[in-house]
């Protein structure tokens, strides 16, 4: 029996990934503006975040009206209030983004101090398991999700990469390269908090599709 | 679910003539907790509570199988007294039904027929019975008056305040706030909440949000057949049947 409750749920799923998208693109751009070190890059990041920032509002006011007029329980439930968790956890990462373009800035102007090698293989780690984390949520695939939560020690691994080889190999020798280390510095550690997002939303993917609590118990994942 | 068990339902079968209404029920009723009952019509879940206090062998030509145990006591045992079975465990309906007498009246019915006729006893029981039904500030000034003049809520209360006066120690409700307003319906839920340290509650509701308000437990009755039962926080978010699933989004049929 189709409800009207399904329509509901349907409007609000795409509203989420009308969001998703967006983020997704904020990333994307943040990262472009770090290869070409474009200001106009990097101010279409910034201005956009305007546009997520409302969407999160939206996005929240719209779960609250299902939960109070429609009083959902179980599948319902947990799908609507996981998609308020995972409209902050896009809100978050977009403001990553923000931080990203806005560490760009620092850059711009200046001879970048070394060639970028693991800031791009972290940058494309990023933007992949927002994207399977996002299809997670759409295809009710926790198996997907889980895959996501694995990569996560991927991240932590080439933030501590990039992290050792910026302090070891240019600060410590030259304190002078400082200015451009400490932002490509910064860059990882935004995209390593991305990752970390990307993983609450898996952990709410799974919470939704099986109901089985895995943030704090990576064990439960398999 | 490691509460003690008040009532035990033991693959229980229930036939109105040839139409068999119960299919092996198995169900444990905790002390001191509320239990919902929920389901479609027809499901069987008003005829399983009418079993846990005999009210069945008041319908002609129906036949029940297994056990029914109140505190270890089959209580379709041959040398039990369905009375007493009734007076323990007391019952609430959808329509409040009190006796067409006065209020003071409708409680002391109770007792006066358990042979009890010391006046200032009964005066006593009468008073504590309404106090526990939250009814005694609303009426304490007007025991004489009819008990049909009170509203639909307060009728309701009347109901369980009969009930507790032969000191029942389980109650049985079969969807008592259907006919009620939202404002009596909440006080009902409050007094069944406040009832439960003290008595053993089933509820019979189709109202989902108030299996959810008032119950620990909640079973989920289909076709005669108890499809799960857990606790309610569980079913309502995380049931673990997908027909139960379907019934309580709303998705049946």
């Amino acid at each position: 029996m189709e409800r009207h409750l399904d329509q509901e749920l349907t409007d609000l799923k795409q509203q989420l990934l009308k969001m998703g998208t967006l983020v997704e693109t904020a990333i994307f751009e943040s990262v472009e503006s770090l290869k070409e070190l474009s200001i106009e890059r990097v101010n279409k990041v910034i201005s956009e975040d305007k546009v997520i920032d409302e969407m999160e509002n939206a996005i929240d006011e719209r779960c609250l009206d299902l939960l109070a007029l429609r009083q959902p329980m179980a599948i319902d439930l947990r799908f609507i209030t996981m998609s308020m968790k995972i409209s902050t956890d896009l809100e978050r990462i977009a403001d990553l983004a923000v931080d990203i373009a806005q560490r760009v800035q620092d850059l711009v102007g200046k001879p970048l101090l070394k060639p970028l090698i693991d800031i791009p293989k972290l940058t494309k780690l990023a933007q992949q398991m927002i994207k399977d984390a996002l299809d997670a949520f759409v295809n009710k695939d926790a198996e997907l999700a889980g895959s996501v939560i694995l990569r996560d020690s991927e991240a932590d691994k080439l933030r501590n990469l990039v992290q050792k080889e910026l302090v070891d190999d240019y600060m410590a020798k030259d304190p002078s390269s400082a200015s451009r280390a400490v932002p490509l510095l910064l860059i990882a550690r935004h995209l390593e908090r991305i990752c970390d997002h990307a993983t609450n939303i898996a952990e709410d993917v799974i919470y939704m599709v099986n109901a089985k609590v895995v943030k704090h118990h990576p064990e439960e994942i398999k | 679910m490691d509460n003690e068990i008040k009532i035990k339902s033991e693959n229980v079968d229930f036939f109105y003539g040839k139409v068999q209404a119960l299919k092996n029920i198995n169900l444990d009723i905790y002390k001191n907790q509320v239990t919902a009952i929920i389901g479609p019509s027809g499901c069987g879940k008003s005829t399983f509570i009418r079993l846990l206090n005999r009210m069945n062998e008041l319908v002609p030509n129906t036949v029940l199988t297994g056990k029914i145990y109140l505190d270890g006591l089959d209580i379709f045992g041959p040398s039990v007294d369905p009375v007493e079975i009734r007076r323990q465990v007391g019952m609430v309906f959808q329509k409040p039904n009190p006796f067409p007498k006065s209020i003071f009246d409708n409680i002391s019915y109770g007792l006066k027929v358990n042979g009890i006729k010391d006046r200032s006893f009964i005066e006593e029981r009468v008073e504590w019975s309404l106090k526990k039904a939250a009814l005694w500030s609303e009426v304490k000034d007007r025991l004489n008056d009819s008990a049909l003049k009170l509203s639909g809520g307060q009728q309701q209360r009347l109901c369980i305040a009969r009930s507790l006066a032969v000191e029942s120690k389980v109650i049985l409700f079969d969807e008592p706030c259907a006919s009620l307003d939202p404002i009596s319906t909440a006080k009902i839920e409050e007094l069944i909440t406040e009832l439960k340290k003290e008595y053993t509650i089933v509820i019979v509701t189709h109202n989902m949000q108030q299996a959810a308000r008032v119950s620990d437990y909640t079973a989920f009755f289909l076709m005669g057949e108890l499809i799960e039962l857990g606790k309610t926080q569980d079913i309502f978010t995380k049931p673990k049947d997908s027909e139960t699933e379907a019934y309580i989004t709303g998705r049946f049929g």
